[in-house]
């Protein structure tokens, strides 16, 4: 599968062939298009407004996406939830310690995967991809882990899931394609092979790790369930397990009847403010970040 | 030169006097790895933390599948305590509501298979046609952004729509209906799991496609168009033909993952109320396993479940490498 890259969105003009249908064509596109972009942002803009709603508009179903009767006690109530805090706090916690653990294993084992001559890499490789395909299960994992003893430690959420063979993929491919005359020259400098890696080739992969560390950060900052299969700990969760609690709990207060209808909507402003700010941190960077994204997944495609 | 630069690897026996020399083959091997150790000893000391990594934390839990052959009690022996042999399996073949699962199983996996693998090409093809450049930005930058949310945010965001007195019964309500509490239905579950899966993955489902359709050649539809073929005809057998390697791929990396159907995802939407339709073979096992405390018997599920999800990605791999001459390896 070869994918060469970047030069995007070249304006395809074939010729001056407009036939009238398709111009009614492209009119129609856009009009699609355009769908798509409010389909996609509308449950954004819903759960913006719902969370700066007064109570009441909500129940009687009159929020869509502007707020009505503004209100920030919702938000009031939940910055000044201890819990909140914490499990905020464990989430930047678990996410640094996670990605830093992640970009050091893969850096490592990419750059040892990138050289073509090296003696045993088809094993190396082959042990990586299967993995891939085949996966032990959530039980063993349980049980592995918990006879560890890593159950209500930080360790379980951010060991487990080091590697994502995907990101390793795209990190060989990257490696493989950096001029190996630069490394030769440092060897011949009296370089051993990890000042190669920390002082050549490192410095040349800013923009591969910075692609990395995103994707490992965006991935360890969306993680529920590990903490929530291995922590039991409330001050010990992150902040998507303590929302995770927040929906179960309106859900459970739903089926159990008409009684706690109140809580219910109490819990619907709440939850429309926390689902805001743990998505906060992510809308704020995304449209910097966004084309890195993107890079890396297409560089992971040429070796696919 | 150091470790990293290796002389050329040793050559081929390209003369076929080189090859005819009857040079005995497992000493020479032997020899050649303790040089290679010698020589690159530093390089395989990067590999020790990550094959580690693998070792315990993927090839343990492969062998940790035993507990399915095996009695196991919490607290003891992450190995069991003694054979069983097949009784687990047994179990849960003669096990209605397995069977109930595995169909629903099925049945979402086919759904959103149905959908989410052909919309993002769909997207994709209307997106090349968009001349304006920064629209086209504007309307990829929009989609890829539900890529990045957590699935806990995702679920509570549909569950907020399709609340009461969310968006979703507002429009019924607008249509003269009465507002139905969509979630605990289990007539409306695949819906609202398939429209969810959809929302968040053909976005960025489309990048790969776009990356694909700038490498088809020009001259290609200028050769069309010399042919009399129109905008749909090109599309048709010049577009379509272009990306096919990567429809081939992203299909099969499709159907491997077909039976591990969202298992975040439904585990923060179902409850019992719609167990009939939601519930799935990865949530039934977790249930065994965590409500039930029955680790073997979740166990034995979770092994043949990954079996199957083993062969059907092999299967798919060597159909599509016979009838197209697209694989993944």
């Amino acid at each position: 599968m070869v994918i060469l890259g970047t030069k995007t969105d070249a304006p395809k003009t074939r010729g001056p062939d407009d036939s009238r249908g398709y111009r009614v064509f492209r009119v129609v596109n856009t009009v699609v298009l355009i769908g798509v972009v409010v389909a996609t942002l509308y449950p954004f803009l819903n759960i913006v407004a719902r969370s700066l709603s007064e109570e009441a508009y909500i129940i009687a179903g009159k929020v869509t996406i502007f707020p009505r009767g503004f209100d920030l006690t919702a938000y009031k109530l939940l910055m000044s939830d201890a819990l909140f805090w914490t499990n905020y706090r464990n989430t930047v916690v678990y996410t640094v310690v996670a990605t830093l653990i992640s970009i050091v294993l893969t850096t490592c084992y990419a750059y040892v995967l990138s050289k073509p001559q090296l003696k045993g890499r088809t094993f190396l490789i082959g042990v990586a991809l299967f993995t891939m395909f085949f996966s032990g299960g959530l039980i063993p994992n349980y049980v592995l882990v918990t006879s560890l003893g890593m159950k209500n430690t930080i360790w379980a959420v951010v060991i487990p899931n080091a590697i994502s063979v995907f990101n390793l993929l795209v990190m060989k491919a990257f490696f493989e394609s950096l001029p190996s005359e630069l490394e030769e020259a440092a060897a011949v400098d009296g370089l051993n092979t990890y000042g190669i890696l920390l002082r050549i080739v490192l410095p040349l992969s800013k923009a591969i790790i910075a692609t990395m560390v995103l994707f490992y950060a965006v991935s360890f900052w969306n993680s529920w369930f590990t903490a929530f299969l291995y922590i039991d700990q409330q001050d010990l969760l992150p902040v998507t397990v303590y929302l995770r609690n927040l929906i179960a709990g309106a859900t459970d207060a739903q089926q159990s009847g008409a009684a706690a209808a109140d809580v219910v909507q109490a819990a619907a402003t709440l939850q429309a403010v926390t689902i805001v700010l743990t998505t906060l941190p992510i809308l704020a960077v995304y449209p910097f970040v966004q084309r890195y994204f993107v890079r890396g997944v297409m560089l992971g495609a040429v070796k696919g | 030169m150091t470790s990293t630069l290796r002389p050329p690897p040793p050559a081929p026996p390209s003369s076929p006097k080189q090859a005819q020399s009857p040079a005995p083959r497992s000493p020479r091997r032997g020899r050649s790895w303790r040089q290679a150790l010698r020589r690159d000893w530093q390089l395989y000391s990067l590999t020790i933390l990550p094959l580690l990594f693998f070792l315990v934390f993927r090839y343990l839990p492969m062998l940790g599948n035993i507990i399915a052959f095996r009695r196991f009690k919490p607290g003891g022996n992450i190995f069991g305590e003694y054979w069983v042999g097949l009784r687990y399996f047994r179990m849960f073949l003669t096990d209605p509501t397995f069977w109930e699962v595995f169909t629903n199983t099925l049945v979402l996996g086919t759904l959103t298979l149905l959908f989410c693998f052909p919309l993002p090409i769909v997207l994709a093809l209307l997106l090349n046609e968009v001349r304006a450049r920064r629209f086209k930005r504007f309307v990829q930058s929009v989609s890829y952004l539900p890529h990045f949310l957590s699935i806990v945010i995702v679920a509570a965001m549909v569950m907020q729509l399709t609340s009461i007195e969310g968006t979703a019964n507002q429009l019924v309500k607008l249509f003269g209906g009465d507002p139905v509490a969509f979630l605990q239905r289990p007539e409306w579950f695949r819906t609202i799991y398939v429209s969810s899966e959809v929302w968040q993955t053909v976005g960025w489902g489309t990048i790969l496609y776009l990356a694909a359709l700038t490498t088809i050649d020009e001259d290609l539809y200028e050769a069309a168009r010399i042919d009399g073929a129109g905008r749909l005809r090109q599309t048709w057998h010049v577009t379509l033909p272009g990306i096919r390697p990567t429809m081939v791929t992203l299909l099969i990396l499709n159907i491997g993952s077909f039976l591990a159907v969202g298992f975040e995802k439904i585990l923060l939407l179902y409850n019992p109320l719609t167990y009939p339709t939601a519930d799935v073979v990865s949530t039934y096992l977790f249930r065994m396993g965590f409500q039930s405390s029955n680790f073997s018997y979740a166990a034995a599920i979770g092994l043949f479940e990954a079996v199957i999800g083993l062969v059907l990605v092999l299967s798919a791999n060597v159909i599509s490498r016979r009838t197209v001459g697209t694989s993944l390896w």
